[in-house]
């Protein structure tokens, strides 16, 4: 170890390098579709938002309270939602976990998936009621085969998210 | 595994002013946000400069891979025609001797037409054809259906103008970039399409779910036109889609409604045409047209 961890100024610095990776999964998750299909309905599942709640779930400090913003509206610019909407709800998403983190006594894997689970739901719900709102249409029945992927691959980007963390900690 | 509750920060002054200011921060970019949507209500394409832009980066990227992918499914193609040269070579010359004599034959029957046409009186069009383009990717993460053709301004390309592919409607330009453009497609539920059916040319429109399927309405209460198997076309009606482009076939038919499948199938597509609206757009009219009077016929 050649880090002196202590000093302040070292401490910023190293919690920045830290942060570098994380940050740069969610960007390439949100660049998911970038990828050359042309899709008929909502085939592909939220990976920005998950790889997010993926990091945040293994573990919770790792974001800032505002970490949503920048990488949310990142999100907006390259999915195709109302520009704004991802940057409001990464960030209500994040507030309402730490809260019911607060209130939580026990927490286990199971309960972390329910967790993620319902929160990616009412996301991509919520913003499909917002793209409705913002000149889209009524489009319940497309997304439930979207919303059942993403609850299912959730546990893998957990994993994958891990596997970054174990590097990101050797590096 | 017990909870640790996160984000405590003790009794540190400073760290305790961190986490405060933090809140702050974020609950002030929670609102600008919900401003942001608020504004975007208000006016959908009030963000399409910046949509435009951002496209203008993606579409290089996908377009690169796009070709990746195409490129891919025609190798076995490749390798078949290697293997079966010689024969091939004869029959692509007896074709092309038939081919030849067709073509003689359209020669003479184009010029035919023309003396026709000119005795009538009508005047022949300028092609339409704005440019054509790859659409190299979509929302796929998103409730919206929205793809990115790599040709924008720079190539002509305009708000308003429709996209359709040889076998038909693709969908219109909702925002443009310098060199990529965003297209609503057909099967959003955005996208309304006024429609006439082939066989008796009878007035409907189509709204998109967003499955990939259109809605099909009777503009005319009380009947049910639909049939299973009946071609869908453009009516022209309403400006924006010319008239007579393939849109849809229905596939099943519902009390006074039908569901159909798009003719063009967007995911195969090796080219998109963008064409000029038919008529100036609803949201142009403010605006002298001055350049589209020429090509705009009348309805």
């Amino acid at each position: 170890m050649t880090r002196i961890i202590g000093q302040d100024e070292n401490v910023a610095l190293i919690r920045a390098q830290l942060s570098l990776i994380p940050s740069a999964s969610v960007i390439a998750g949100s660049l998911l579709p970038i990828i050359p299909i042309i899709a008929q309905s909502p085939i592909l599942p939220p990976l920005g938002i998950m790889i997010f709640l993926g990091w945040r779930f293994l573990r919770p400090e790792i974001w800032p309270i505002w970490a949503g913003l920048p990488l949310g509206l990142f999100d907006d610019l390259i999915s195709g939602n109302p520009i704004g909407a991802g940057m409001m709800l990464w960030t209500i998403a994040l507030m309402v976990l730490d809260l019911a983190n607060n209130r939580m006594v026990w927490r286990d894997y199971w309960m972390d998936w329910l967790l993620a689970g319902t929160a990616l739901t009412l996301y991509i719900l919520v913003m499909m009621v917002l793209t409705t709102l913002t000149g889209g249409g009524w489009t319940l029945v497309p997304i439930l085969p979207q919303i059942l992927l993403t609850v299912m691959l959730f546990p893998l980007v957990l994993r994958l998210c891990a596997r970054l963390d174990r590097w990101r900690l050797s590096l | 595994m017990a909870s640790s509750g996160s984000k405590r920060a003790g009794f540190s002054r400073r760290a305790r002013f961190g986490l405060f200011a933090g809140y702050v921060v974020a609950i002030t970019g929670i609102l600008v946000g919900l401003g942001l949507v608020i504004i975007a209500i208000a006016d959908p394409q009030g963000f399409s400069a910046i949509r435009g832009a951002v496209s203008d980066v993606t579409a290089p990227v996908s377009s690169a891979g796009r070709g990746a992918v195409q490129g891919g499914g025609q190798i076995d193609d490749n390798v078949g025609n290697w293997w079966q040269a010689g024969r091939q070579n004869r029959q692509l010359r007896a074709e092309l001797a038939e081919a030849r004599r067709r073509l003689i034959q359209a020669q003479a029957t184009e010029l035919e037409n023309q003396r026709l046409r000119e005795l009538v009186g009508l005047i022949e069009r300028e092609s339409n054809v704005v440019t054509t383009a790859r659409l190299v990717n979509s929302s796929a993460t998103s409730a919206r259906r929205f793809a990115t053709i790599f040709a924008g301004a720079n190539q002509g390309v305009r708000v308003g103008m429709p996209v359709r592919a040889a076998d038909g409607l693709v969908g219109r330009v909702v925002d443009t970039g310098r060199s990529a453009a965003r297209v609503l497609l057909l099967t959003d539920t955005a996208n309304v399409v006024p429609v006439k059916l082939t066989r008796n040319g009878q007035p409907a429109f189509t709204t998109g779910r967003g499955d990939g399927r259109v809605d099909v309405r009777s503009l005319e209460a009380g009947n049910n036109p639909f049939e299973r198997g009946d071609v869908l076309i453009t009516s022209g009606t309403g400006g924006i889609y010319p008239p007579n482009i393939p849109v849809a076939v229905v596939v099943r038919v519902f009390g006074d409604t039908a569901l159909a499948a798009p003719l063009a199938n967007p995911a195969t597509l090796d080219f998109a045409i963008v064409q000029r609206p038919y008529e100036p757009a609803a949201e142009q009219t403010g605006l002298p047209p001055a350049e589209d009077a020429g090509d705009a016929e009348a309805p």
